[in-house]
C-alpha cells in the first residue's frame, strides 16, 4: 500500500475527507454567525442549538410524519428560520441599543432552553438518522474510498457558502444589506425597510444553521448536545478568520477542518485541541484575525 | 453610576459606604449563625460559588470584560488542589495554595491572549481557551478522566485542626470568604480600581491619559482568575471531589448566571445570585434536565426585563449602593 510520510495514503486521505466534512459545517456555521453579526451586532450563541434543532426537526419529520431527507432539507430550515424570526421580533430587537454582551447572554439562555427541552424528550444519547437511498454507497477512487453522502455534503456546502457570498457581495439585495450594516439610518432614509431586513437576515442565518443540521444528521447522529460542542469550536474559527469578511469565514472553516483532520493522522492526542491552539497562535501573530479588519 | 463617597477613616474606609457596611455586617452575622441552623455543607458550597461569582464580577462589573471561560480557573484549581491533597499528601492550606497558584498562571496565559481583542471577541476567546483546557483535563491522566479525583482528604489545617469535622471546615471557608471579600472591596476602592473603572467607562480616554490599559486589564484578569481558583481549590476540599463538571462550559455559564441574577457590577449581587441559583439547583434537583431549561428562562428573563439583577434593583429602589 502506498504511504505518505510513513502514513498509509488511505488513512491520510480518509482523515482529510473527514476534515473537509467537519470543515463544511464550520464554514456553514461561521458564515451564519458572520452574516448575523454584520447586521445585528449580536453573537448568536444559540447558533449551535438551532443547528441541533435542524437535525432534530429532520429526525421528527422522518419518524412521526414519514417525511424523508430531501423534503426535510427544505422544511427544517424554513421551520427553524421561522422560529428565528420569532426570536428576533420577540427578544433581539429590543437589545440592539444595549451593550453587545446582552445579546450573547440572551442567546446563551435560549441555547440552554432549546438544549434542555431536546434532552428531556430525546435523551442524551445520539439517535440514528439513515442515509437517503440515493446517496448510499460510494466510489473507489483508487487512492481512497469516497462515500457518496460525504461527497454530497462537501459539494453542497461549497455551493451554499459561495452562493451566500455571491448574494451578499454581488447582488442588489446584498448591496442594501452591506449599506445597512455601514449606516442603517441613511439606508432607511432611502426608503428601505431596514428593521425587516434585519429580521430576515437573522431568519436566514438561523435557517443556514438548520440546513447544516439536517446535513449533519446522517453523519453524526442526532443528539441534543451536538450543537453546543460545535459552536465553541466555531467561535474559535470565527476568532481566527475574523468576522469582517464572508470569504474569510468560508476559507477558515474549511481550512481548519482540514488542519484538524491532518492532526488526527499525525498526532491524534491533539486533534480536539488543535483549532484552539491555532487560535492562540493567530492571536499572538495577527491579533486582528487572518481576514479580519481590525475590530 | 454614582461616585463613591469620600473615603472616611477606619472600618468604613475598608467597606465603602454606610449601606454597604450594614449589609456586610448583616451578611457576616448570618454566616456565623447559619451553620447552626442549616446544612454546613450547602453553606460551604455556597460560599465557594459566591467567591467564584465575585471573581467573575470583578472583571465584568469593574473592567467591563465578559469572560465566558471562568470554569477554566475554577476547575483546574480544584483539580490541582485535590491532586495535591490526595496524591502528594500536602496539608490543606498548601493544597489550596497550589490550586490557586495554578489558576493564577493559567489566568496570566489566557488573559494575555484574550486581551488582544475587544468586546464580543474577548468572550469568545475566553470560552474557546476554556474548552481547550477542558479537553486537556479529559485526556490528562492525573485528572482521572470521567471519574475525576474522588475521596480527597481534607487533612489537618496547619497540622493541628482536623478539617474532617464539618464545623472546623466551615469556619475555614468562612475565613477565606470574608477575607477575600474584603480584599476585593479594597481593590475596587483603590487607585488601581479607579483606573479599571475608567477603562470600563472609556478605554480610549484612559489610553490618551497615559494609562497602559492592556497592563491594567491583564492584572485585573489574573486577579479574577486567581480568586476563581481560590474558590475552586477550596471547593475541592469541601466536597472532596474534583470532576469534569467544574471545567466544562456550563460551569462558565453558571457563574455568569449567578452574577446576572444578583446584579452585574454590584458588591453583594454575586453573593445573593449564587445563593439563589445554588438553592434552586438543590430544590429542583428532582426535575433533572428541566433545571437547564429553567436556567435558560432565568437568563432570558434577566436580560429582557431585569438587567439590574436582584441587588441592583433593590439598591435602585432604595437609592443606596449595595
Amino acid at each position: 500500500m502506498a504511504t505518505i510520510f510513513g502514513i498509509p495514503s488511505m488513512a491520510l486521505f480518509g482523515q482529510l475527507l473527514i476534515g473537509l466534512i467537519n470543515g463544511s459545517f464550520y464554514a456553514l456555521l461561521s458564515l451564519g454567525l458572520a452574516v448575523i453579526f454584520g447586521m445585528l451586532n449580536i453573537i448568536n450563541f444559540a447558533h449551535g442549538a438551532l443547528y441541533m434543532l435542524g437535525a432534530v426537526t429532520a429526525y421528527l419529520l422522518l419518524n412521526y410524519l414519514g417525511i424523508g431527507y430531501w423534503p426535510a432539507l427544505i422544511i427544517a430550515p424554513i421551520v427553524v428560520g421561522a422560529l428565528g424570526i420569532v426570536i428576533e421580533r420577540l427578544f433581539l430587537q429590543w437589545l440592539y441599543k444595549l451593550d453587545h454582551l446582552y445579546g450573547l447572554l440572551l442567546t446563551f439562555g435560549l441555547a440552554l432552553i432549546l438544549e434542555g427541552v431536546a434532552r428531556n424528550y430525546l435523551g442524551t444519547a445520539g439517535l440514528p438518522y439513515s442515509l437517503p437511498d440515493l446517496l448510499q454507497g460510494g466510489h473507489n477512487l483508487g487512492f481512497m474510498y469516497l462515500p457518496n453522502y460525504r461527497a454530497w455534503v462537501i459539494a453542497v456546502s461549497l455551493v451554499v457558502c459561495f452562493g451566500t457570498w455571491f448574494a451578499i457581495e454581488r447582488t442588489r439585495l446584498g448591496a442594501y444589506l452591506r449599506a445597512a450594516t455601514e449606516n442603517p439610518t441613511l439606508v432607511r432614509a432611502f426608503g428601505i425597510n431596514v428593521p425587516r431586513m434585519v429580521t430576515l437576515t437573522y431568519g436566514f442565518g438561523v435557517a443556514l444553521a438548520a440546513f447544516a443540521g439536517v446535513m449533519a444528521a446522517p453523519i453524526y447522529n442526532v443528539s441534543p448536545n451536538m450543537g453546543s460542542e460545535l459552536i465553541i469550536v466555531v467561535f474559535a474559527v470565527v476568532v481566527i478568520g475574523g468576522m469582517g469578511s464572508i470569504l474569510g469565514a468560508i476559507f477558515s472553516g474549511f481550512g481548519l477542518g482540514v488542519v484538524e483532520g491532518l492532526t488526527k493522522v499525525f498526532y491524534p492526542e491533539a486533534s480536539s485541541t488543535v483549532i484552539f491552539v491555532v487560535m492562540a497562535i493567530v492571536l499572538l501573530v495577527r491579533p486582528g484575525g487572518l481576514f479580519g479588519r481590525r475590530a | 453610576m454614582q461616585r463613591p463617597a469620600d473615603p472616611p477613616a477606619g472600618l468604613a474606609f475598608a467597606l465603602g459606604t454606610q449601606s454597604q457596611t450594614i449589609a456586610f455586617v448583616v451578611l457576616a452575622i448570618a454566616l456565623v449563625a447559619a451553620p447552626f441552623i442549616t446544612y454546613p455543607l450547602f453553606l460551604m458550597e455556597f460560599m465557594c460559588f459566591a467567591l467564584f461569582a465575585l471573581a467573575f464580577n470583578l472583571l465584568i462589573g469593574y473592567v467591563g470584560l465578559l469572560s465566558f471561560g471562568h470554569a477554566l480557573y475554577f476547575g483546574w484549581a480544584s483539580y490541582l488542589s485535590a491532586y495535591a491533597a490526595k496524591s502528594w499528601g500536602l496539608s490543606p492550606e498548601l493544597s489550596i495554595l497550589v490550586g490557586t497558584a495554578t489558576a493564577a498562571v493559567l489566568g496570566a496565559i489566557a488573559g494575555s491572549l484574550a486581551i488582544r481583542r475587544q468586546g464580543i471577541y474577548f468572550a469568545m476567546i475566553t470560552l474557546a481557551l476554556a474548552q481547550m483546557m477542558y479537553f486537556v483535563a479529559l485526556r490528562a491522566r492525573f485528572t482521572g478522566g470521567e471519574d475525576g479525583i474522588q475521596s480527597v482528604p481534607r487533612g489537618h489545617l496547619f497540622g493541628v485542626v482536623n478539617l474532617s469535622n464539618d464545623m472546623a471546615m466551615y469556619f475555614l471557608v468562612l475565613a477565606i470568604f470574608v477575607g477575600t471579600f474584603l480584599f476585593i472591596h479594597r481593590i475596587i476602592h483603590s487607585p488601581f480600581g479607579e483606573v479599571l473603572k475608567a477603562i470600563r467607562e472609556n478605554e480610549v480616554r484612559a489610553v490618551s491619559l497615559g494609562y497602559k490599559v492592556d497592563r491594567y486589564k491583564l492584572m485585573a484578569f489574573v486577579l479574577s482568575a486567581t480568586i476563581a481558583g481560590l474558590a475552586g481549590a477550596t471547593k475541592a476540599l469541601v466536597v472532596q471531589i474534583a470532576s469534569l463538571t467544574d471545567v466544562y462550559w456550563p460551569m462558565s455559564g453558571e457563574v455568569v448566571l449567578m452574577t446576572l441574577v444578583g446584579g452585574l457590577g454590584t458588591v453583594f449581587g454575586p453573593i445573593v445570585g449564587s445563593f439563589v441559583i445554588l438553592s434552586m439547583q438543590y430544590k429542583l434537583a428532582w426535575m433533572g434536565q428541566w433545571v437547564l431549561v429553567i436556567q435558560g428562562v432565568i437568563f432570558v428573563t434577566c436580560v429582557m426585563l431585569f438587567r439590574r439583577g436582584l441587588v441592583g434593583e433593590l439598591a435602585h429602589r432604595l437609592r443606596i449602593r449595595l
